[in-house]
């Protein structure tokens, strides 16, 4: 039985065309992923189907659920549908849900505007439906507020508020994609329970195409605006029929080639790492309690090694890497560099500095959009004097991560994110340090982007012979570029080796869930096809 | 909650203590000896030296600090150079007057701007917003004590609805008083509701654009439901900063205004008491109109605590 | 909103033009007294009217404009002059005893509503319009102090700004080149904002006799001065009004223009 027909879906937004003939059918109970990278239409697709598009859109073309076209229901009739027939959630937890409402209030509210039950039995259907999405009555009462949940605890009140009128169709938004990877894998278990338990059907929206491999019974893969394959999930990732398709597989299991640089002399050495943090007092006249973000880290890293740190939010890892960027003094142990200390002040000499530079993840945040490229690569000459031929050095730096020279004179707004991240490496390269900090430093990139600047950090390693220390919680990101692994978990190193053998045989249970956790595309459905010597870009 | 409440009443303290600390420099520290400041240049060292005995101004500023500050605590502020009677009686006189028209503009101001803000914001781009924002943008830019001035000559010259001015006094009954007080509350009231009701629009319109109400929509609620079950509440939070504001314009408005429309209240006191140099009393009305913008601030931020769980239970 | 920033501007331009030009001409002498012509409506003489001394209303609001404006703009230089270094180092020491002592003493002047600063200051120093731009002035530094530092804390989080500390740059550094001139466009708007209530609060001491003295013209003192006649003669009450009226909706709309003209977030939308 066919739930949902779109036909030709086309939106323009004040005139600029967004969506151009999307169309797809969606069976009963089935499982449709929705696959594209940021910027192809995938969450606009799902805003048309509920009518919250923002202002000044335009929409053409049907979508026929349950013999009504959704597009051309009045807003009343509309406002009927929402929550009731199709529920839906959203990417990020920590602003979905408001912070003045209670949790069992948000739930009972689907049930209330529906005119489907009183207080009292929306306040026990709510009750019900928390139990199920796994907040159990004693730890998770209805009187609790967003603000003490977790961000995957949050995810799960978006759920039960979303299927608490059992639609038949439940919209699902890129649902785990700011959750840590072991969240991410109960998520997904649970919406896969829900899906089959309540004969319900699912849109799932995501760029990370392993999600959908684990969960999805057919998918579309969508670029610019246009769906440009869609097939049985199986055949789709056995046969990759669409040249486009092809590459996106061909960049999320990208793994770039390179040799391992690494030289016997130590570069940088963490011993006995302590950082804490006072929290507020638990009642007046009571101390502070401590949390201790980084508990006795103490590890090596030697010239021209590629080190990776892996680790869920809140493991420590930040506050570690501020520590290693001589931005935080360290409480306890030390942090050497070339052998000489590292210090958050003036204490460590502006030489040593010069010796470590840093990407960040945000490639818009990295900059000030007030200053032209050329000044923003040229910031760590502060460290060593300007040298009187600094635009050429600059514009030398430009090229050699794939850049024009010409591109100094311009502002960072003229530049994608891709572009920026190798601006940053620019800038990072230009006071020839002898170490490299990436912290998720591919993190915010698109797939095909992303495998670009591995390629990127792959040569510049061998021709320059620097060392990085790779900061990431994605494991795949971390398993191509890396020689040796760290795992860190509330505050502590829990596992350290040689990355292959990390990933292949892990020893602590921590790093083993990790890794179960990681949804994985089937190695089998991988092979074969015709891609796998494609380049990559 | 008690925690939060106990550091609100802390700083309230501490705030109470650096005023008073300020207010008392400024009248009895800078210009010296105030009693010789009081009577002028050509008083005689006796007359001099029997004010500040009279008025209590012995011993070093220290001591007479604590003197003048235990006395407030004890409602004691000392004794009126002018009228030869005690501040306190004189203040409170006025204060019944000055106090309750505040309340009552803060009351209109309240009354006026939530129905109007919420409009323009549920009707934003439409005519209605239009019209609501071109009307605020004028009531936020009109002088107080002039818009008191055209209403007397409308409203009580031309066409005698309202007294021109003057108070008959809360014996004559609260109904003359309310009338009396009334054109002079309108008058506060229209330029501060117009900048409430721009804020909380401002402020609907921010909060209409978070992932919340995206959620709620997506529950079935209408646009309307989304404002008024979810955007409302928090929306709160910076109409009260600026409600909060308002009280001490509002005071401050209340003084001035007391003059266009002939009202005894601590406005019409505190010039007199400028004109004639009357330290003492300017000390006190000064104090006591920095102390009811401390409190309001202190109940503000039990206010924010009211609306936003996030302040009341920190988990 | 184009229109809005035009409208305002234009607006504003004449309120500094008449300012400007009564420097050194106005239609009619303000110091000179006519009994015999007082009280006069608007005529072809006196484009608006005349005074209960006879003088010429226009000439005055031209003379005001000056005060009006001198005391709120020296007013607002007073609050960004202090009030920005100030939130600047705040914000570069948040969280430490800096940041607490100097936003406990901003809440501590925010205490002070201007007419009690003016109070207080008039009645040790008696009254004058320095005693005005003190007053108005003292009230802008917590303002600016606060939009300083709520600016600039949003920044500090940022990614460029670790850049910046990693190239080695200290907070002083960092705030005059990076912080100061991504927050210029919200100190800019909150000037224009605080410009137009300064105005507002000159008119209402001066109305009060806290503020210019005579001769001095300003617009609060010839609104307290027609109120004993405005029964007799509104326009010499509604002139002086209007003038403050239309000055600083001029204002306003500049503030908001320029707001939405220098929004990063509204600009790259369009």
């Amino acid at each position: 039985m066919t739930l949902l027909s779109v036909e030709n879906l086309s939106l323009a937004i004040h005139g600029t065309p967004i969506l151009s003939d999307v169309s797809f059918r969606m069976e009963e109970g089935e499982v449709f992923g929705l696959v594209g990278e940021s910027g192809s239409g995938k969450s606009l697709t799902a805003l048309s189907l509920m009518q919250l598009l923002p202002n000044g859109s335009d929409v053409m073309g049907r979508a026929v659920m349950g013999g009504r076209d959704l597009l051309e229901l009045s807003e009343q009739a509309m406002c009927k549908v929402r929550g009731a027939e199709i529920g839906m959630i959203f990417q990020e937890p920590m602003t979905a849900l408001n912070p003045m409402q209670r949790i069992g209030d948000q739930v009972a509210e689907t049930l209330i505007v529906h005119g489907r039950a009183t207080r009292s039995v929306a306040a026990r259907v709510a009750r019900e439906k928390l139990d199920r999405v796994g907040l159990a009555a004693e730890r998770f009462p209805l009187s609790l507020y967003p603000h003490e949940l977790s961000g995957g605890q949050r995810q799960r009140v978006s759920i039960a508020l979303a299927v608490a009128l059992r639609p038949r169709l439940l919209i699902a938004d890129e649902p785990t994609t700011a959750l840590d990877v072991t969240t991410q894998a109960q998520i997904l278990d649970l919406l896969k329970g829900l899906v089959a338990e309540e004969r319900m059907a699912m849109l799932l929206i995501t760029h990370d195409l392993a999600v959908v491999a684990g969960i999805a019974d057919h998918v579309a893969v969508m670029r610019k605006g246009r769906i440009v394959e869609a097939d049985r999930t199986e055949a789709l990732f056995r046969t990759r029929g669409h040249d486009y398709t092809r590459r996106l597989f061909a960049a999320s299991s990208h793994v770039p080639a390179r040799q391992p640089q690494t030289r016997a002399e130590p570069l940088l050495e963490v011993r006995g790492a302590v950082r804490e943090y006072l929290l507020p007092r638990p009642s007046p006249f009571a101390p502070h309690p401590k949390l201790r973000a980084v508990d006795g880290v103490s590890f090596t890293l030697s010239e021209g090694e590629s080190l990776g740190l892996v680790g869920e939010s809140g493991s420590g890892k930040s506050t570690l890497t501020r520590a290693v960027l001589g931005l935080d003094e360290v409480q306890g142990g030390r942090i050497r560099l070339l052998g000489r200390d590292v210090h958050a002040d003036r204490r460590m000499p502006d030489d040593l500095r010069a010796a470590m530079q840093v990407v960040f993840q945000d490639p818009y945040g990295s900059f000030d959009p007030r200053w032209k490229v050329e000044r923003l690569v040229a910031e760590p000459y502060h460290l060593t004097g300007r040298p009187a031929d600094w635009r050429a050095r600059v514009a030398a730096a430009l090229e050699e991560v794939g850049l024009e020279a010409t591109d100094a004179q311009k502002y960072i707004h003229e530049f994608s994110g891709g572009q920026r991240q190798r601006i940053a490496i620019a800038r990072a390269l230009i006071a020839r340090p002898r170490l490299i900090v990436l912290d998720e430093a591919v993190s915010a990139l698109d797939v095909r982007v992303r495998a670009q600047i591995l390629d990127l950090l792959a040569a510049l390693q061998e021709s320059h012979g620097l060392a990085y220390l790779f900061i990431s919680h994605d494991l795949s990101v971390v398993r191509a570029i890396t020689d040796r692994v760290m795992v860190m978990k509330a505050g502590r190193i829990v596992e350290e080796g040689a990355t292959e053998k990390v990933f292949a045989d892990p020893a602590h249970d921590y790093t083993k869930t990790l890794i179960a956790a990681t949804p994985v595309i089937p190695a089998e459905w991988m092979n074969g096809g015709t891609d796998a010597r494609d380049a990559v870009v | 909650m008690l925690r939060y409440f106990l550091r609100r009443l802390l700083s309230l303290a501490v705030s109470l203590i650096a005023s008073s600390l300020v207010i008392f420099a400024v009248i009895e520290v800078v210009p010296g000896d105030p009693a010789s400041y009081m009577l002028g240049l050509n008083a005689s060292p006796e007359t001099v030296a029997a004010l500040r005995d009279t008025l209590g101004l012995e011993g070093s500023p220290p001591e007479r600090y604590l003197a003048w500050a235990g006395g407030m605590l004890t409602g004691d502020f000392g004794i009126s150079y002018t009228y030869k009677v005690p501040v306190a009686d004189l203040v409170a006189d006025r204060l019944a007057v000055s106090l309750p028209l505040t309340l009552y503009a803060l009351a209109l101001s309240t009354i006026i701007a939530l129905p109007v803000g919420l409009i323009a914001a549920a009707r934003r781009g439409t005519a209605t917003d239009l019209g609501i924002m071109g009307a605020t943008q004028l009531g936020i830019a009109v002088p107080n004590f002039w818009f008191a001035m055209l209403l007397v000559l409308l409203l009580a010259v031309r066409w005698q609805v309202f007294p021109a001015g003057g108070f008959p006094g809360w014996e004559a009954g609260l109904w003359p008083g309310l009338v009396a007080l009334t054109l002079p509350a309108v008058a506060l009231a229209l330029p501060q509701a117009s900048i409430l009701a721009r804020v909380l629009r401002s402020a609907l319109l921010e909060t209409l654009g978070q992932d919340y109400i995206r959620t709620a929509r997506a529950k079935g609620l209408s646009r309307r439901q989304a404002i008024l079950g979810h955007a409302f509440r928090n929306a709160l939070i910076p109409v009260l900063t600026i409600l909060g504001m308002q009280f001490s314009f509002l005071l401050a408005g209340a003084i001035i205004i007391e003059n266009v429309f002939y009202i005894p209240g601590l406005g019409r006191l505190i010039f007199q008491a400028i004109t004639q140099r009357d330290l003492i009393v300017v000390e006190s009305v000064v104090m006591l109109l920095v102390f009811a913008v401390i409190l309001v601030t202190f109940l503000v931020d039990l206010g924010y605590a009211a609306i936003d769980p996030r302040l009341r239970r920190r988990a | 909103m184009r229109g809005g920033l035009a409208l305002g501007a234009a607006l504003a331009s004449v309120a500094l033009l008449a300012a400007a030009v009564s420097a050194v001409w106005t239609p009619y002498d303000v110091t000179a007294l006519a009994i015999a012509e007082k009280l006069r409506e608007p005529s072809a003489a006196h484009l608006l009217g005349t005074d209960h001394f006879g003088r010429d209303i226009l000439s005055m609001l031209m003379v005001g404009a000056r005060t009006s404006i001198a005391v709120a703009l020296v007013a607002v230089g007073i609050g960004m002059g202090v009030g920005v270094p100030l939130g600047l180092l705040a914000a570069a020491r948040r969280g430490g005893w800096l940041d607490e002592v100097i936003m406990r003493g901003n809440d501590l002047v925010f205490a002070f509503p201007s007419l009690v600063i003016a109070i207080l200051i008039t009645a040790v120093f008696g009254p004058s319009a320095v005693n005005a731009i003190l007053a108005i002035g003292i009230f802008n530094i917590p303002v600016f102090a606060r939009v300083t530092r709520g600016g600039a804390l949003s920044l500090w989080t940022l990614d460029y700004i670790r850049a910046a500390q990693v190239a080695g740059k200290g907070r002083a550094l960092i705030s005059v080149e990076h912080i100061l001139p991504n927050i210029l466009n919200l100190l800019i708007v909150q000037g224009t904002i605080q410009f137009s209530l300064g105005i507002l609060a000159e008119a209402g001491l001066s109305y009060v006799g806290l503020g210019a003295q005579p001769p001095t013209p300003s617009w609060g003192r010839m609104l307290a001065e027609a109120q004993t006649m405005v029964t007799l003669a509104p326009h010499v009450a509604i002139f002086p009004g209007l003038a403050i009226v239309l000055t600083v909706v001029g204002l306003n709309l500049m503030g908001d223009g320029l707001r939405d003209l220098l929004d990063p977030r509204l600009r790259r939308a369009r």
